[in-house]
């Protein structure tokens, strides 16, 4: 009998590897079939009012007459305000975390642990901080465009953190010491190597936590988003309102009509959000570094 | 190339100067004495005493382990950067003590180039990464002339005049690391630390560093990092063997003239270790 013959796998084996197989493949569909069921329901009954209507028209209490652009400007002003906030502080504390903080000192160490659990407060516990701390109480700005996009700040605020300090790690050190070797500050360093090196990672991360920010409602209801806005904000001290907190507003009517708008209303946000994602991608791909 | 008179540089230019800096020519670039550093308390080296001197190679020899780099990072306080590392004793740079409190090692790190193990091209373009040390060190004259002097010197121009905006990353390991060399030749640095550069290359690449080391040594003192007796042998000007004790603690067991170190060493652990009979 010669020891140098291949064996053939069992039968039992080639089974249970089939099984494994099939059992990985209705995982992925059962998610992919799901989003492409939820999206086509979506265009199918929103289909009628699916035209430059829902954008250029203001919120009316005739549905045929009613559009969201009021709500979609009011997006783009709290989501882009939020993104101005968030950006610098969330980078500027990622750097201090990664760069600077000594990691042995109780309150470095303070300051990460509540960071992540920050990531996981629900957002509606935000709306209340918000409602308290931004609309009424210390700063007392009402119910305006900066008091939401402040309050969505600190709701995002955390992921930006986390995926910029991610981000910054992935800078080998090969590249500080590099840069530090040649007599460049610390800050030289930071500002001309580690920063550049972690645009990609973090541009990424900002948008998936602006995505995530596009489509809160609880918070900003809270807020008092949800009085009905037939004016787009001007300024900071705008009132607002908002796509998700519009979507929930005519779902909530009776009229069928208004379902359908509100329909025609969630495709115009899932474009917004497939926009930002993709320009996420293009970043990525973009200004993606081999070490 | 016309070479700019030499001035003794200055690290911190308000600091009294050291009592014993009489700037004779045969005074060592760098003078270490009783030299230790401990990381987190645990020593690492002790008891270093070393000259570096202009014009001159110096390498560091010894089995892995025994504080070579460590030492070697003392030089331009590159320990700074390792938390928890204590460095003792005194390291006189042209007579001015680097770890004085007065001076920034920042300023140090202008005046001592370094090279690493590993080429760590910048992820830019060739020009940018020769151009990065002068730049954010303020150097005034034409950025074009300060790259092509810094990669002739590198002898990596005639390699890369055509492509100087394409990333450094498209070239050879060989050619990165002569980038790496070029780019610290940039700053004009008046020493060169180099810490095992060519443990990643191959044997042409090696020669062709080695070739570069000799011809650099007209114009600056280096301090050569190998595990490669040969490349000690070849290139250095004096060695010094370091190994260590029972405690693992590192020092030096001789400094000499090279030839001396290799064919009549004075300690018996010195001749051992460069005969292959331990390491």
């Amino acid at each position: 009998m010669s020891t140098t013959r291949i064996a053939p796998a069992s039968q039992r084996e080639r089974a249970l590897g089939g099984l494994f197989r099939a059992a990985l493949l209705v995982s992925v569909a059962v998610g992919i079939l799901t989003l492409v069921w939820l999206i086509l329901s979506i265009l199918i009954e929103g289909g009628p009012r699916i035209d430059g209507d829902v954008i250029a028209r203001f919120p009316s209490s005739n549905p045929e007459l009613a559009g969201a652009q009021s709500a979609i400007m009011g997006t783009i002003w709290v989501v882009g305000l939020t993104a101005l906030i968030t950006i610098p502080v969330g980078v500027g504390a990622a750097v201090y975390l990664e760069e600077y903080a000594d990691r042995e000192r109780w309150w470095n160490r303070l300051i990460e642990l509540n960071i992540q659990n920050l990531a996981a407060v629900p957002s509606i516990v935000y709306g209340i901080l918000g409602l308290a701390f931004f609309v009424r109480g210390f700063l007392g700005l009402g119910q305006t465009v900066l008091a939401a996009a402040l309050t969505l700040s600190l709701l995002v605020l955390p992921i930006v953190i986390i995926s910029s300090r991610e981000a910054i790690r992935a800078v080998p050190d090969s590249i500080r010491h590099g840069a530090l070797a040649l007599g460049a500050t610390q800050w030289q360093t930071i500002w001309r190597q580690v920063l550049p090196g972690a645009i990609p990672g973090m541009a990424t991360g900002s948008i998936l936590a602006l995505s995530r920010a596009i489509g809160e409602a609880a918070p900003l209801v809270l807020l008092g988003g949800l009085t009905f806005i037939t004016f787009n904000p001007e300024a900071l001290d705008s009132a607002f309102t908002v796509l998700p907190i519009q979507i929930f507003n005519w779902i909530s009517r009776p009229q069928e009509e208004f379902h359908v708008l509100a329909a025609a209303a969630i495709v115009v946000l899932l474009v917004l959000l497939v926009a930002m994602n993709a320009v996420a991608i293009f970043l990525r791909n973009k200004y993606q570094r081999k070490w | 190339m016309s070479e700019p008179v030499v001035q003794r540089p200055v690290l911190a230019p308000d600091a009294p100067p050291a009592p014993d800096a009489p700037a004779s020519l045969g005074e060592p670039v760098f003078r270490l004495r009783g030299v230790g550093v401990a990381y987190g308390g645990t020593p690492a080296v002790r008891d270093i005493d070393l000259d570096v001197r202009a014009n001159e190679i110096t390498a560091l020899i010894g089995p892995s382990g025994c504080g070579k780099s460590t030492v070697l990072r003392c030089l331009n306080r590159m320990n700074d950067l390792v938390l928890d590392a204590r460095v003792g004793g005194q390291v006189l740079y042209h007579g001015q003590d680097i770890y004085a409190s007065h001076v920034d090692p920042v300023e140090v790190r202008k005046l001592v180039g370094m090279v690493f193990q590993k080429p760590n091209p910048f992820p830019k373009s060739i020009f940018d990464n020769i151009a990065f040390g002068p730049r954010v060190l303020g150097m005034k004259g034409s950025m074009d002339e300060i790259v092509e002097r810094a990669l002739r010197r590198a002898a990596l121009w005639d390699e890369v005049k055509d492509r100087l905006e394409q990333s450094a990353y498209g070239m050879s390991g060989g050619q990165q690391q002569r980038l790496c060399i070029a780019r610290a030749l940039a700053t004009d640095p008046d020493v060169i630390l180099m810490d095992e550069p060519c443990s990643a290359l191959d044997p042409i690449s090696t020669a062709r560093i080695e070739d570069l080391l000799l011809e650099l040594r007209r114009n600056y003192a280096i301090v050569i990092v190998t595990h490669n007796m040969q490349q000690a042998a070849r290139v250095s000007d004096r060695t010094a063997f370091f190994t260590v004790d029972e405690a693992r603690v590192g020092h030096v067991v001789e400094m000499d003239a090279t030839e001396r170190i290799f064919q009549n060493p004075a300690d018996p652990r010195t001749e051992a270790y460069v005969t292959g009979k331990v390491g």
